[in-house]
């Protein structure tokens, strides 16, 4: 059970539930991010409330979800609504933090997950926009987890899915956005970045242990600052691996 | 993207490094500070860094600091325009709300209820309770030129491999941890499909829109957006706050299909587990279709009148429809066949392995009872969940 073999997934999922230590309401989408709060609920933030789009509220993520319509969404939860009660909690600013994932993302944490190439004649069409849009727009901040490959951190978007900070400082609040949103970290397997204030651009503020600026510098399609306190982010530790592998995931579906 | 590629010489910020040539005052190229936003000499950088970031020293490439330019997109065409006055009319004049027994097979609610060229609707999420015996008796009776909400998944996937829909107000069409639908793949790059695209609130939103009688709802989602940009959604100034707000427009559809846990012959409805956006979609169509998983006595409604998530008057017609969601799920009563699912996955790679699937299983059986024989009892009955479990 050593930190070393601690796969990608893992890190991510242990770096996110990290991030959600005092959190309270979280937007939950399938994947990583099922694991990555059932792990906070589990180790961080027993108070934690999932919230699932289609109407599962409040489930104790003892059994991991595999979709987000599921009945693990809201097994022994405390609700289960409809998406309306969930899209609107967020509208009026009940849900705190939300998860977002997309195929491209680009410095100012906008997302794409509708087309590659030009959208009348795609060369990949990816579902669309799903609950991400809302989840993006309605959530006071929004993690977003990222595989970190240069194809996917790019300078400007094929299509702008999922607003992030769009063009720069106030321009979420220009489109109409509700104020004080945005997105929070970006987290990848390689490294975890925040959004500088004055550019809203991505800002790199920690690396995973092993992994060298050049490496991160090279996965990136863009330039980007790095944080004067830049650290390093801590490997998982023998309790979140256990917790991962043993109770939240022991079938291995997302791990 | 091969300009930016190009190594730079320039005179940085000794902190940040984030300078771009513009031009000045009489037309001379001058050095900008991107966040400061105003030229800098190399003497002022050096003298007062911005002492925001340390520079990255792998990277030498200067980003630029304008937006991308983004063309004006073509506005995605309304497939549905709003019209809350013409369902008034014909809820006064064709609706009939009479207390009547509705049971009928999936082949006459589809020869009654669905109509070429309709604006159709399933509820569902992901495969969780999709109505796949009525979608697949669509797909028998061939009835084309369907638009459709595209907030789908199996459905959507059946019809356009049928070559049944024309035009789709997409929100989100994907296999979850699958995947992408190759199906919808094949249509969208091959230009057969016409899509307007949305969020799945506001697509939502614009149901219980119509479900209000109302021509639209605002939203503070989709807003800066290339999602928004490609809708025919409007943005406008809230005339009490002065915020920005988009407008979604109300949508009514021609028919809906609702698959639950169980219903009544009247068509009384209860849904077990989250409702996603059924009681929207029942009340913002003119036909509704509800398949159940069971029929029962409406006694079960009356002694528990708060669980009734249809009432009687919405529905139109009832069909009783056990595993109705097969390959998906129904919360309670059965699990997903992921192995049906990965096969017809492997199968909708190529054109062909499609035909193949929809042969066997849906013009290869006559109705959904020889779809549940073809599948098989054995199949089906290990795909039941216990009571602990759902």
């Amino acid at each position: 059970m050593s930190a070393e073999r601690a796969s990608p997934t893992e890190r991510l999922a242990c770096t996110a539930a990290r991030l959600m230590k005092g959190s309270t309401t979280v937007f939950i989408g399938t994947g990583v991010p099922m694991l990555a709060a059932a792990l906070a609920r589990a180790l961080y933030a027993p108070g934690l409330l999932p919230v699932f789009e289609f109407g599962g509220v409040g489930s104790t993520l003892e059994k991991l979800p595999l979709g987000v319509g599921e009945y693990n969404t809201f097994r022994r939860g405390v609700a289960a609504m409809g998406i309306c009660d969930v899209m609107e909690a967020a509208q009026r600013g009940a849900v705190r933090d939300g998860f977002l994932g997309g195929a491209q993302i680009d410095p100012y944490g906008n997302l794409n997950t509708t087309v590659i190439g030009a959208y009348a004649k795609p060369t990949v069409r990816l579902p669309g926009s799903g609950g991400a849009d809302d989840v993006g727009s309605l959530c006071w901040r929004t993690i977003i987890l990222m595989k970190h490959e240069r194809k996917r951190f790019v300078e400007t978007l094929d299509f702008l899915t999922t607003p992030g900070y769009l063009d720069g400082p106030g321009a979420r609040e220009r489109a109409g956005l509700p104020p004080g949103t945005g997105p929070y970290r970006v987290v990848t397997d390689l490294a975890v970045f925040d959004f500088a204030p004055a550019s809203r651009r991505m800002r790199l503020i920690a690396l995973n242990p092993g992994v060298t600026l050049e490496r991160a510098a090279a996965e990136t399609g863009f330039p980007f600052p790095v944080a004067r306190h830049a650290a390093i982010n801590p490997d998982p530790t023998p309790r979140e691996l256990k917790t991962l592998r043993e109770k939240i995931d022991p079938e291995r579906v997302f791990l | 993207m091969a300009a930016a590629t190009a190594p730079s010489r320039l005179p940085r910020c000794s902190d940040c490094g984030w300078l771009e040539t513009r031009t000045a005052g009489r037309g001379r190229p001058a050095r900008f500070c991107v966040k400061r936003g105003r030229a800098r000499s190399p003497r002022q950088l050096a003298a007062a860094p911005c002492a925001d970031f340390r520079p990255l020293e792998t990277t030498e490439v200067l980003p630029p600091h304008a937006p991308p330019l983004r063309l004006p997109a073509e506005r995605a065409p309304l497939f549905q325009p709003p019209d809350p006055d013409g369902l008034r009319r014909f809820l006064r004049d064709e609706k009939d709300f009479s207390l009547r027994s509705k049971l009928t097979t999936e082949r006459e609610a589809v020869k009654r209820f669905v109509r070429p060229g309709d604006y159709v609707g399933f509820e569902l999420y992901g495969t969780v309770r999709c109505p796949l015996s009525v979608v697949r008796e669509i797909v028998r009776q061939k009835i084309g030129g369907l638009r459709l909400l595209g907030q789908g998944l199996m459905d959507a996937d059946f019809l356009i491999a049928a070559g049944l829909v024309a035009e789709m107000d997409i929100t989100y069409v994907g296999y979850e941890a699958y995947g992408l639908s190759p199906i919808l793949r094949r249509a969208v790059e091959g230009g057969s499909l016409r899509l307007a695209e949305w969020s799945n609130a506001a697509i939502t939103w614009r149901l219980k829109a119509a479900a209000m009688g109302l021509p639209f709802l605002p939203a503070r989602t989709m807003l800066g957006t290339d999602t928004l940009a490609r809708s025919p959604a409007k943005t406008m100034r809230d005339p009490f706050t002065g915020m920005r707000l988009a407008l979604l427009p109300a949508l009514t559809l021609d028919a809906a299909v609702v698959h639950v846990q169980r219903a009544d012959r009247y068509g009384n409805a209860q849904i077990d587990g989250i409702s996603g956006f059924a009681v929207e979609m029942s009340r913002a169509c003119k036909r509704l279709i509800v398949t159940a998983e069971e029929i029962v006595d409406t006694e079960v409604f009356r002694a528990r009148p708060e669980r009734t998530v249809i009432p009687y008057f919405l529905t139109d017609a009832v069909v009783h429809a056990p595993f109705g969601a097969h390959p998906g799920e129904t919360c309670g009563l059965y699990r997903r066949d992921e192995p049906h699912i990965r096969e017809y996955l492997k199968a909708a790679r190529t054109e062909e392995g499609v035909r193949r699937y929809l042969d066997e299983f849906v013009h290869g059986v006559k109705d959904h009872r020889a779809y549940l024989r073809r599948v098989g009892a054995a199949r089906l009955a290990a795909l039941k969940v216990k009571n602990d479990e759902r």
